[in-house]
This record gives structure tokens, C-alpha cells and sequence, in this order.
């Protein structure tokens, strides 16, 4: 059994898999929680996912071009959690304890 | 050895974000977003990305989730949200099927295409090969400071102006007080 465990070594489809569920994850959680904050954090988490498969890929073709999207990817959603939790204070300050199917004035 | 990282890493990951969109605390929530930023820099070192490794821990867990207690902390919006409540009652049954579809289309295209990519690229430089224990970061540079050197740039003014950004929003909200106190204090100036 241990020595099964030794020789199985993970394959990147794993990561990609893994990176999958975790970007499904991510999807149900904007879909299914209300509060602005909790659906930025699931953004955050379907970010991570694309990050976990660029890196895999990196590995499998050899190619350092994906960790190079990563760092952007990074500093691309350092950005956008600054713009994005700015728009949430700017909202929340204006009518507390608002969930998002409050903020419904653009609905046509 | 790399099997048990891989499931410890995983299991970090995986609970980590059934954290995230089952707990109805947000501090709650945002601690579970650390559990999975951690496992996902485990992943990435064991992927021969070191750098990143550690820029996920200092940006990511360091920062952005900082950022979200700051202002679930500021907003005092740390109540409990009741999630059993359920406005749309075929919202959730449709968000399940909306994700097991993508995991399923997502997961099944990968395994469909294990062995349809052959390596490409000029192969990374893995530590132990090169007996270098600096070599990930100085591909890394060569390739950012070198072919991608424009973008890095670009992202010089996308951070200046998210920045700028975000300041004159904030300032914004705080202006209509600010204007009326301004004018009650000249008008005070003006009196005297």
C-alpha cells in the first residue's frame, strides 16, 4: 500500500481537475451568496483556479510564459479588490446592510 | 511524497472554499479564503513555481484578505447573514447544476486531453537539475523584464490609476460633509 502511494506520483491533469472544482466552487458561490463581500471572495477563488492551471501548464509545456500570466493575473486582481471593495464601502455607506439584490437600479 | 502533498494540498483547497460559500460569517469566510490561498501556494511549489509561491502568500494572504477583514471590520457588517433564506426558490437548485456542468465540462475536456500537448517550450528550470536554487526567479525575470517587458509596464499605470481610483471614490462620500462644514465654517469666518 505505502509503496503504491510512493510510485503514484500526480500528473498535471490533476492540478487541472483540481483547478476545475475549485472554479466550480467559486461559480456556485457568486451564484448562490448575496453578500457583495462573500461573492468578491468567490471571484477571488475562481482567480485562484485559473492561477493553479496556468502554473500547471507551465510545468507540463515547459514554458515559463505561464508563470509570467500569473504575476500579471496577480497584480490584476490586487487592482481590481482595491477598485472593487472602494465600490462596496461607497455602497454600504449609503444604504447599510445591503445585500445585492438591494443594489437592483440598473434592472431594466 | 509529491501524492501526499498533492491530497493535503488539495484537502486544504477544497475545504477552504466550501468554506467560503457555506459559513455566514464573512470573518468566517474570509479565514477559509486563507486556507485555500495557502493550499493553492503549496500547489505551486510543488509545480516548480516558487516565485509565485511565495507572492500568493505576501499578496493574496498578506494583503487582499487583509483588505476584506478591514472592511468587513469598517462596514461593521460582521452580522451573520441568514443563508437558509432563499428569495428565488429555483436559484439554487440552478447555481448547482450551473456548477457541477462546469466542473464536469471542464474537468472532462482536461482528461479528454491528457496526452494531446507535448512539451513546447524551452522546459523550466527546475532547482534540483540546474543545482541553482535561484533559477525559477531569474527565468521568471528574464521573461518578464524581457519579452513581456511592455506589459509590466503597462501595469504600472493600471496600478497608479486603481489607486487614484479608489482615492476619489472614498473622498467622494465624505465630500458632502465636508463641503457643509466648510461652508458653516466660513460663514462663521464671514460673521466674525
Amino acid at each position: 500500500m505505502t509503496a503504491m502511494i510512493a510510485t503514484l506520483t500526480p500528473t498535471s491533469t490533476w492540478y487541472l481537475v483540481l483547478a476545475a472544482v475549485l472554479f466550480g466552487i467559486g461559480t456556485v458561490g457568486v451564484l448562490v451568496r448575496r453578500n457583495p463581500l462573500v461573492m468578491f471572495m468567490c471571484i477571488e477563488l475562481m482567480l485562484n483556479a485559473v492561477n493553479l492551471s496556468f502554473v500547471a501548464l507551465a510545468k507540463r509545456l515547459g514554458d515559463i510564459g505561464g508563470q509570467t500570466t500569473v504575476f500579471f493575473v496577480m497584480v490584476v486582481a490586487a487592482a481590481e479588490v482595491v477598485v472593487g471593495l472602494g465600490i462596496i464601502v461607497a455602497i454600504m455607506k449609503r444604504r447599510p446592510g445591503a445585500t445585492a439584490d438591494d443594489i437592483s437600479v440598473l434592472k431594466g | 511524497m509529491e501524492f501526499v502533498v498533492f491530497v493535503l494540498a488539495s484537502a486544504m483547497i477544497l475545504v477552504g472554499a466550501v468554506g467560503v460559500i457555506v459559513r455566514s460569517h464573512p470573518v468566517h469566510a474570509a479565514l477559509s479564503l486563507i486556507l485555500t490561498l495557502f493550499g493553492v501556494a503549496v500547489l505551486f511549489v510543488a509545480q516548480e513555481a516558487h516565485f509565485l509561491a511565495v507572492v500568493q502568500v505576501i499578496v493574496y494572504a498578506g494583503a487582499i484578505v487583509v483588505l476584506f477583514l478591514f472592511v468587513i471590520m469598517l462596514l461593521g457588517v460582521d452580522r451573520t447573514e441568514d443563508i437558509t433564506a432563499e428569495p428565488f426558490r429555483i436559484q439554487r437548485p440552478l447555481a448547482a447544476v450551473v456548477g457541477v456542468g462546469v466542473i464536469g465540462l471542464v474537468a472532462a475536456s482536461v482528461v479528454a486531453a491528457r496526452n494531446a500537448v507535448a512539451l513546447r517550450g524551452d522546459g523550466l528550470m527546475i532547482a534540483e537539475e540546474t543545482g541553482d536554487h535561484d533559477s525559477n526567479i531569474r527565468q521568471l525575470a528574464r521573461s518578464i523584464f524581457g519579452d513581456y517587458v511592455v506589459a509590466f509596464e503597462i501595469t504600472s499605470v493600471l496600478l497608479v490609476v486603481a489607486v487614484v481610483g479608489t482615492v476619489v471614490l472614498t473622498r467622494r462620500m465624505r465630500s458632502t460633509n465636508d463641503s457643509s462644514t466648510d461652508s458653516s465654517a466660513n460663514s462663521s469666518v464671514k460673521g466674525a
